[in-house]
């Protein structure tokens, strides 16, 4: 295994300690609420599974303990959990070459957590690392999440209120924590200063679930407007200064995103094939050399 | 035992797995045109920091109204990322973030 993947998979596991703590924390106190609310032990254990959502859980925990009906519960589930398209979506272009099923698999534990730490970890190694998925999604928040559901219905009042610990803080600062490590340029500050921004404005006039969503969409917009950064020291080839391959380094990553980043001027004709191009002037160049 | 509640299970189960699955399993996504896929490495920040700032400062509930809360927590998530942002270290930031608000309230701030 190459050395800066050892070393992206131990910051990955570190990073996943601290996920799974707050995993931990709130399914123990989901356990317990589930059984107050007169769940058994598979029904608990089946939304923990099967639903896998932390927030609509706990909604449908308190709504069926109210004796709502399931539709409401279910709608308001689509609506908790629609975050989760820009979570697959943001994901998506990275994880193109592999299989069908095993990225249907992958979807069904992409969590708030897992994208927030597949994302890094992906973003740290510059590629996509599928084992490092599974960690950041099964090791760090599904296999600790069901495991802590049956222990706190099991446990039951003897759980600690994990908010005495300081945990519930856990879950913002973990959130906050992993955007900052996103935030590798001004287009990227940019937009999470925006994707909070109206998060919060949003949350309170129409509650989180609109909030956060909205924050999520509207942000990157915000942070497109911004112009791409420009090469700092423009480099010749007759420069006299060394260019060390750190340099190098620095400066094709700026460029990359700058290309990247840059709007393509309108082509008259359409999207350009380089491919074809080339093979289209290497037979002009046959034709001109052989004109038969 | 009645376990019939398995059954709603599925169904969140079923109107959660869609927004998950679709944009993985879509074809052609790498086809999409610079500026989405552009977008799209810009939803990573923002949705997370949407989540982080709605969830340390929006308190309240759909009955009784959200309002806008400035509690200890905000020192720890903004201890966080200052450790994050300095030590690359989220473990050391959430270890730093979540024993600052612990004492803090254990010393009846917040």
């Amino acid at each position: 295994m190459p050395a800066d993947l050892r070393a992206a998979r131990r910051q990955l596991l570190l990073d996943s300690a601290g996920i799974a703590v707050s995993a931990v924390g709130f399914a123990l106190v989901y356990g317990l609420a589930a059984r107050e609310a007169g769940f058994s032990l598979v029904e608990a254990v089946a939304m923990s599974v099967i639903g896998f959502a932390g927030a609509a859980q706990f909604a449908a925990v308190g709504y069926v303990a109210q004796g709502l009906p399931w539709l409401p519960i279910v709608v308001l589930t689509l609506f908790l959990n629609a975050r989760h398209l820009l979570y697959s979506a943001s994901l998506a272009p990275r994880l193109r070459d592999v299989p069908f099923l095993h990225r249907a698999a992958m979807a069904h534990v992409l969590t708030d957590e897992a994208f927030a730490l597949a994302a890094t970890h992906f973003h740290r190694l510059g590629h996509v690392d599928i084992p490092g998925y599974w960690i950041a999604a099964v090791v760090a928040v599904f296999i600790p999440w069901n495991v802590a559901t049956i222990a706190g219905y099991l446990l039951g009042s003897a759980i600690p209120d994990p908010a005495a610990f300081g945990l519930d803080v856990v879950f913002p600062a973990a959130m906050a924590g992993l955007a900052v490590g996103l935030m590798t340029g001004r287009r990227e500050i940019v937009a999470a200063g925006a994707g909070a921004v109206i998060g919060v404005l949003l949350s309170l006039a129409l509650g989180p679930a609109v909030g956060i969503v909205a924050g999520g969409l509207v942000g990157p917009l915000v942070g497109m407007a911004v112009p791409a950064p420009l090469p700092a020291t423009p480099v010749s080839a007759e420069s006299p200064l060394p260019l060390r391959p750190s340099h190098m380094g620095d400066a094709v990553a700026e460029v990359d995103e700058d290309a990247h980043a840059r709007p393509l001027p309108p082509a008259p004709f359409g999207r350009i094939d380089v491919g074809e191009a080339l093979h289209e002037a290497e037979a002009d160049a046959d034709e001109a050399e052989d004109p038969r | 035992m009645n376990n019939e509640l398995v059954l709603l299970a599925v169904l969140m189960g079923a109107v959660t797995y869609p927004s998950r699955a679709l944009p993985i399993l879509a074809p052609g996504i790498e086809r999409l045109p610079t500026r989405a896929l552009l977008y799209l490495r810009l939803v990573g920040p923002a949705v997370l920091a949407s989540i982080a700032a709605a969830e340390t400062l929006v308190e309240g509930d759909a009955t009784s109204g959200y309002r806008l809360v400035f509690g200890v927590e905000i020192v720890g998530v903004v201890l966080c990322m200052a450790i994050v942002a300095w030590r690359k270290n989220l473990f050391l930031g959430l270890v730093a973030g979540v024993g600052l608000v612990a004492v803090l309230r254990l010393a009846g701030i917040g």
